[in-house]
């Protein structure tokens, strides 16, 4: 356990060390996130309360939007000089690439949140923190992340990769990213706690799933 | 080597599938009563919901085939899969069309976000992903696991789909008035009304093993081509 | 040939035993019912065509490639029974450096030493910077350098956990004269040690005067086989014409010398 841990470690913190000197993907997602929540004012002329009640689906879909650049890109990284080689070689279990890349996308995705939650209630005026939503991010994401970057290994042996993510990823993650919205909109508008309850507890589920998904197919999907 | 011919019973089976559906066909429009609420466009339900319990089944057989695929690693079972996902595919299409054409006239509408729609709405785009997944890969055994693992996390995430849709449409007040028994087709049946639905199910059961047996066929003698052109092309060399 | 008996641990008398390895890609059958071994203390060079499935094959000793039939084994590890351990004992230089171009030559290694668990990773990484003699440039980013520094790179990558069978797909490429130099002396270090190194190459010259066994990859198998002592390049290119030019398929492919 102690090898396996330590390989998820060292992969994360050499993917942020070499992000930290470039910042070729943090930047593109940021910018691009911002864009994006840009873009939505404009297309629809969003009034004081309309923007207060699609706060919670804006947020949630430039999120999803933003982190298909990691997924792709972090992957990408290790294509270059086949590097994935070098990890594949590594005499850790397989699986332990699986949640090294998890961890790093993760940490991406949650700065990007950490940025444009704050903008998004700055530029309409509106608050939006609360703890039940930290928790609902945390979680939201980390669903996201887990099948993102099982679907994104997928995509790294196909010809056209960075076009078919966002297609393979956005049907399979429909439930959650409802439940995403709904919890969101519940805690910022108030509503029914029981169904809040339902919505978390199907995070839960769909993280712990998602995350079994991995641990089970992984080495399958990452060697030829 | 003699080419492969069509196995008999699969003729036969053909011609059965064409009599049933005949037979079905015959009975909805001249056996089946006529609903008092919906009018004619009820009929529609009978093949409505066959097709949709048929494409279910296809891609329920494709699920099974992806776990047997990325269990054993043989191709036959990546042909078994293809075939539930391409018939699944089309008859789930089938059901959703004729749904609304039933829901036209019933709801006054041509769609609604109801969990059943939508659900079917995404797992044809789920297959549809799953098979452009496929066109991006060449080598034969590769395409055969990393369709196999999308197959499963796809088929995987359909359930959650239409729970959490259905929780959210339950709970969230509903938007078009289809929150009548009607729109989950639990109006009472009466027995020529059952005789008629039974008998388009079995018609579409019928329908859905040919359609497979031809499908899986296909897929294997495909397969031989390119075995055969490989063999060829390396006595040639 | 150096005697294994003659050295220190269990794990270095362990050797590499493939036996009757298939792998396709497509319809194209690449491995056909190859077998090979390897011992302590050798230095195989491996020859073929170009795509006669030499990297193939080195894939899938390295255990980045299942083989659709047979078996390898190094010692009592298999890819299938003790995958880690297995590929432990392996190191692999390949065409691509497999390093990241944004990380530093020693940013590189303390990243592969925490995935080996290297203990004491500061002064192994010292050690083999040195032994590739790019000490100097320890902390420049990969990016900047040239095909050769990253090759040597590469190598160092490959002996850093110290293992006892070094696979090197055509580890001369890219290599100045004095890097190669320096390549074929760690080669023989390496051999000199116990270890079992196996690597292919297109030059014929280089592949007698570094190896202590010629092998010659055709038609998806190891289809000759000889001590290098006798051989010279002249007559192991004209045994390499004979058998695979001449022998009926492939015409018209070009060989590299």
């Amino acid at each position: 356990m102690k090898p396996f841990i330590g390989a998820i470690l060292a992969i994360f913190w050499k993917d942020l060390l070499a992000e930290r000197r470039t910042r070729e993907i943090l930047g593109t997602m940021l910018v691009f996130a911002l864009t994006v929540i840009l873009v939505f004012v404009f297309a629809f002329d969003l009034s004081v309360e309309i923007r207060r009640k699609a706060a919670a689906g804006v947020i949630w879909v430039t999120l999803c939007f933003a982190g298909t650049i990691s997924l792709n890109r972090s992957l990408t990284l290790e294509r270059d000089r086949e590097a994935i080689n070098a990890l594949l070689l590594a005499p850790v279990d397989r699986t332990a690439i699986f949640f090294g890349k998890a961890l790093v996308n993760w940490v991406y995705l949650l700065i990007t949140a950490a940025i444009i939650v704050p903008v998004y209630a700055l530029l309409n005026n509106l608050s939006l923190f609360s703890w039940g939503g930290l928790g609902v991010i945390l979680l939201g994401t980390l669903g996201y992340i887990l099948t993102g970057t099982l679907l994104s290994t997928l995509t790294l042996q196909l010809r056209a990769r960075d076009m078919l993510l966002p297609v393979l990823l956005f049907p399979v993650i429909i439930p959650l990213l409802l439940a995403c919205v709904r919890a969101s909109t519940i805690l910022l508008q108030g509503g029914n706690p029981a169904e809040l309850d339902t919505w978390l507890v199907m995070l839960v589920g769909y993280d712990l799933l998602f995350a079994a998904v991995g641990l089970l197919v992984f080495d399958r999907i990452i060697e030829e | 080597m003699k080419p492969e011919k069509t196995p008999r019973a699969l003729i036969f089976l053909d011609f059965l599938a064409l009599l049933a559906l005949a037979t079905a066909f015959a009975l909805v429009i001249f056996y089946a009563p006529f609903e008092l609420t919906m009018g004619s466009v009820q009929k529609v339900f009978y093949f409505h919901v066959a097709a949709g319990l048929a494409g279910m089944l296809g891609f329920f057989v494709a699920t099974i085939a992806a776990v047997a695929c990325l269990k054993t690693g043989s191709l036959k079972w990546d042909v078994a899969g293809l075939a539930g996902v391409e018939i699944g595919m089309v008859l789930m299409a089938l059901c959703i069309v004729s749904g609304s054409i039933w829901a036209r006239p019933v709801w006054n509408t041509w769609w609604t976000w109801d969990p059943r729609l939508t659900t079917a709405l995404i797992m044809e785009l789920i297959y549809a992903a799953y098979l452009l997944l496929r066109s991006g890969l060449d080598d034969a055994r590769r395409r055969a696991k990393l369709a196999a693992v999308y197959a499963v996390v796809g088929f995987i995430s359909v359930p959650l789909t239409f729970f959490s849709i259905r929780v959210f449409r339950t709970i969230h007040p509903v938007m078009i008035g289809s929150a009548d028994s009607s729109a989950n087709g639990l109006f009472a049946m009466n027995p020529s009304m059952q005789t008629t639905f039974f008998s388009s199910l079995a018609a579409f059961s019928i329908l859905f093993i040919a359609l497979y047996w031809h499908r899986y066929r296909l897929g294997n003698l495909q397969a031989e081509i390119n075995e055969r052109r490989a063999a060829l092309q390396e006595e040639g060399e | 040939m150096i005697l294994p008996q003659a050295l220190p641990e269990e794990t270095r008398r362990a050797m590499l035993n493939a036996v009757n390895l298939t792998r396709s890609f497509g319809n194209r059958q690449v491995l056909r019912g190859l077998s090979l071994t390897v011992e302590p203390a050798e230095i195989v060079s491996l020859v073929g065509i170009n795509g006669a499935g030499k990297t193939t094959l080195l894939r899938v000793l390295a255990n980045l490639l299942r083989p659709e039939q047979g078996m390898v084994r190094f010692g009592s590890y298999t890819p299938l029974n003790a995958p880690a351990e297995y590929r432990r004992h392996i190191g692999v230089v390949m065409h691509t450096s497999m390093l990241y171009d944004n990380l530093s030559a020693r940013e590189n290694l303390r990243f592969f030493s925490r995935l080996y668990q290297i203990a004491d990773s500061d002064k192994r990484i010292r050690q083999v910077l040195e032994m590739v003699a790019l000490n100097s440039r320890a902390d420049e980013l990969v990016r900047t350098f040239s095909r050769g520094m990253q090759q040597r790179l590469a190598i160092a990558r490959a002996l850093l956990h110290d293992p006892d069978l070094l696979l090197l797909d055509e580890p001369y490429t890219g290599l100045d004269q004095r890097s190669s130099e320096l390549c074929e002396m760690l080669i023989r270090q390496a051999a000199a040690d116990g270890k079992m190194v196996l690597l292919t190459t297109h030059d014929f010259n280089q592949a007698v005067a570094i190896s202590t066994r010629v092998d010659l990859l055709h038609d998806g198998k190891i289809s000759w086989s000889s001590p290098s002592a006798g051989l010279s390049g002249k007559s192991l290119r004209a045994t390499f014409n004979e058998l695979t030019v001449f022998s009926g398929s492939h015409k018209g492919h070009g060989v590299n010398t």
